[in-house]
């Protein structure tokens, strides 16, 4: 295990001037449609209510299959994200189909509850059929300095996975620092994470760009030492194509095209979808479509 | 990095890309940009332009006109006067006349009020000025859009507020204007350094003769088209086109009380020698080759990032590039490895799509002297890399390039190359890094890179360089005074110190 007592520096101004500069990449024309495509294919699209019910869960899981009917030659999108008591009504639905299961774990959004308890919901959620687990760091632990505990906490849930792949929360909002979420992604990623992720979309602020790029580039570094591909997943207040597309050039230019794909980058999102699917709309017929024209799951 | 090893070992078959064979980053195929084209439509360019005197615009005496290529088609953009010892003569009248007849009695904060116009006047005009600066000079539509016209614009309302206040620039003296500024600039930034030689001499009731580079005259002239919208008394500004002769013409006038330069040192030497016995004024803003220090507690990637920009801004058309990086021992392979990952995804191309990172050389001249260059680095023994880009088949384009296993002795490290083109050496030590960040005739511009602000005072205060900037490079404000050491220059422009240049104090 690395020394997370050590600090890797980021320079704040010069993060936030590179998203700035990435930002000014003008994405037109062919370009444009294809960023559209790929980012709906990795939306996680995502119910994380407390009044979340069955039939919510269902319709939402129908629009996960066909997103809009007008354009059927669309790509489904790459999960459906759920609580731990909506997985079940979610393979029923999604049964049939190569759209996976992602279900949130381990006392989400807090994390606030005991380890036993954290991998026996893992074990549950995966039992039951997700294939992805969206699991929570424990920030206090973190904050606090015991990392160690942060790192066994992760490798125990990843062993409790299984098959299903792990995707580890981050909730970067509540770290503070850039140097803070380097820290936190490095340790993930070394315990064991497939995916690494900003937020829960519970805290404010949820995902930035700042914040992705820090996580991207530490992805780069783990890839630079250990060759293996570690998933990002930004995750609450990315409600816009345009913001989508402004990720992907994040990506693109830091980690290559390689993580192009929904294996290792996804959207963790609900109303993104319907603006995706607006655009992509536009771009075919010329004119924007009313937004009742677009389900609203 | 072989850079210290008895041994020169070729840097291909080192392990930039270490342990897994798989840890390749891939940055081609996939999902490539359109092209994302400036518009033109807008923009006017006539076939020949006259020189600007008096308020007017006039043919040149001996009515003959140079072309001015477009570097990204290699074709004639327009044309523009040569100015000759006639020519100029009668630019210098003009300038007299209006420091004796106007500008000079004007009340200082009318003069403000028509400095003020002219900022607006560019900030108006802001896209058009962007545009043509990018085909006269090949520099990227995003760099003239976002930084060249902004800063130009910046530089204008900066002086125009110092036009009615200099009693308080220099407390218990009268400043009183020189008289007639010569002003000779670079075709690296035209109307920037325009802006900068320009806006102050103004401010302090100077009039000017100014000579803008011969492949890129043409934001000069269509600023001389504002100060005839602005209202500008006529001959305060005169803008005369023309290659070395002209300029000398400029330098060695007896009308002329101050010339202000900025180019190459070479030229610098020429002037100098020629204002020797004298009485005129002078400021140089000369050559440079400047060193980024980084050391192993830099935030690694925001460090590469500034070295790319460092180096890469405006094709390396820099002064002040920081041409030479210093790599701490111990993180140097990584470093090297960013950089070389970093620069895939640089996009080198027409200046005037949005996308590009990297535009044309400015002239065919330059083009040639930056591939001299990368010849003699990989003769003298260098290992050479360049960025697998594809450039467009037309047009003075040249890969970013990076030069490991290099030493202090070679050439490409001593000598200005004015291109994409940086250098890499590692050093161990603080001191050896900052021993040979100094071992350079130039002394412009610097940068260092470290988390901990203790080295950053300490390494700073010992480079002896005009401007350093600390973990962040090519930073420019009205505000600070920006200059060189040794044989970068003397005076300085920019900020209150700018002033000093252009008045006399009582």
């Amino acid at each position: 295990m690395a020394d997370f007592t050590q600090t890797v520096p980021i320079d704040q101004v010069g993060i936030e001037e590179r998203v700035a500069r990435l930002n000014k990449r003008s994405i037109k024309k062919e370009s444009k449609v294809q960023a559209l495509k790929l980012a709906l294919s990795m939306v996680d699209l995502t119910t994380l209510a407390g009044m979340d019910t069955p039939g919510k869960v269902r319709q939402l899981c129908q629009k996960a299959k066909e997103p809009y009917a007008g354009l059927p030659e669309l790509p489904q999108v790459a999960a459906v994200c759920v609580y731990p008591n909506m997985v079940n009504v979610a393979r029923k639905a999604l049964r049939g189909t190569n759209i996976n299961i992602a279900s949130v774990a381990t006392s989400f959004p807090s994390g606030m509850s005991t380890l036993e308890s954290k991998l026996e919901e893992t074990r549950r959620v995966v039992e039951d059929g997700a294939d992805e687990v969206d699991m929570v760091i424990s920030r206090g632990e973190f904050l606090k300095g015991n990392y160690e505990y942060v790192y066994d906490e992760i490798a125990s849930v990843k062993e409790a996975c299984g098959e299903a792949h792990l995707k580890v929360i981050l909730e970067t909002g509540e770290l503070q620092t850039y140097e803070n979420v380097r820290k936190a992604s490095d340790l993930a990623m070394e315990a064991g994470a497939d995916f690494i992720k900003t937020s829960t979309g519970k805290v404010k602020p949820a995902a930035t760009q700042p914040v992705t790029l820090v996580m991207l580039e530490a992805i780069r570094d783990y890839f630079y030492e250990t060759g293996r591909m570690v998933g990002m997943k930004p995750a609450g207040g990315i409600r816009k194509a345009k913001q989508a597309i402004q990720y992907l050039v994040l990506v693109r230019e830091t980690l290559g095209t390689d993580w192009l794909t929904p294996d290792y980058f996804r959207f963790g999102a609900s109303s993104l979808a319907n603006d995706l699917l607006m655009q992509i709309v536009k771009q075919k017929t010329g004119v924007y479509q009313s937004a009742d024209y677009f389900s609203n799951d | 990095m072989a850079d210290d090893q008895q041994t020169a070992e070729p840097v291909e078959e080192k392990p930039f890309k270490p342990s897994s064979p798989s840890s390749k980053l891939n940055f081609d195929g996939f999902w490539e940009y359109n092209d994302a084209p400036q518009s033109t439509d807008s923009i006017e360019i006539k076939d020949q332009y006259d020189l600007f005197i008096g308020g007017e615009f006039v043919a040149p005496e001996k009515d003959r006109y140079f072309d001015s290529v477009n570097p990204t088609t290699e074709e004639p953009l327009t044309s523009f006067a040569e100015a000759t010892q006639q020519d100029v003569d009668k630019a210098v009248k003009a300038a007299r006349k209006a420091f004796t007849k106007s500008w000079s009695t004007l009340e200082a904060k009318e003069r403000g009020k028509y400095i003020f116009r002219l900022a607006r006047l560019i900030q108006e005009r802001a896209r058009e000025f962007a545009i043509l600066e990018s085909m006269d000079g090949g520099k990227p539509i995003r760099e003239s859009r976002d930084v060249d016209v902004p800063l130009a614009a910046a530089h204008f309302f900066y002086y125009a507020g110092w036009a009615d206040k200099l009693d308080y620039a220099f407390p218990g003296k009268k400043a009183e204007p020189l008289g007639v500024a010569g002003q000779i600039i670079p075709w690296n930034f035209p109307l920037l350094m325009l802006a900068w030689k320009i806006a102050p001499a103004l401010a302090t009731g100077n009039t000017v003769v100014l000579k803008p580079a011969e492949t890129t005259s043409l934001t000069a002239l269509k600023f001389a088209e504002l100060c005839r919208d602005a209202g500008l008394p006529e001959g305060v500004v005169n803008i005369v086109t023309g290659a070395g002769q002209t300029g000398s013409a400029i330098v060695n006038h007896d009308g002329v009380d101050k010339i202000a330069f900025t180019g190459s040192t070479e030229v610098g030497k020429i002037i100098k020698k020629s204002l020797a016995g004298t009485d005129k004024r002078y400021t140089l803003e000369l050559g440079g080759k400047g060193p980024n220090i980084i050391f192993e507690d830099a935030p690694v990637d925001q460090a590469v990032e500034g070295i790319i920009n460092a180096i890469f801004f405006n094709q390396g058309h820099v002064c002040c590039a920081g041409s030479r990086l210093f790599v701490q021992e111990g993180i140097a392979d990584k470093v090297v490895q960013k950089l070389r990952d970093r620069m895939e995804t640089l996009i080198v191309g027409d200046p005037l799509d949005k996308n590009t990172d990297i535009g044309a050389i400015n002239s065919e001249q330059q083009y040639n002297k930056i591939n001299e260059y990368l010849e003699l680095g990989v003769s003298e023994g260098a290992d050479m890399y360049q960025a697998s880009c594809e450039l467009p088949e037309k047009g003075y384009f040249c890969r970013p390039t990076l030069f490991t296993n290099v030493g202090q002795s070679n050439r490409i490290v001593q000598e200005e190359i004015f291109g994409p083109v940086l250098t890499i050496q590692t050093f161990r030590t603080a001191q050896e890094g900052i021993d040979k960040a100094n071992n350079t005739p130039y002394g412009l511009a610097g940068g260092v890179w470290t988390d901990k602000g203790s080295k950053i005072f300490n390494v700073s205060g010992k480079i002896r360089n005009g401007v350093v900037w600390a973990n962040t490079y090519n930073q420019f404000d009205p505000t600070s005074p920006f200059g060189g050491y040794k044989e970068s220059g003397e005076g300085r422009e920019g900020g209150l110190q700018g002033l000093y240049p252009y008045v006399k104090l009582k």
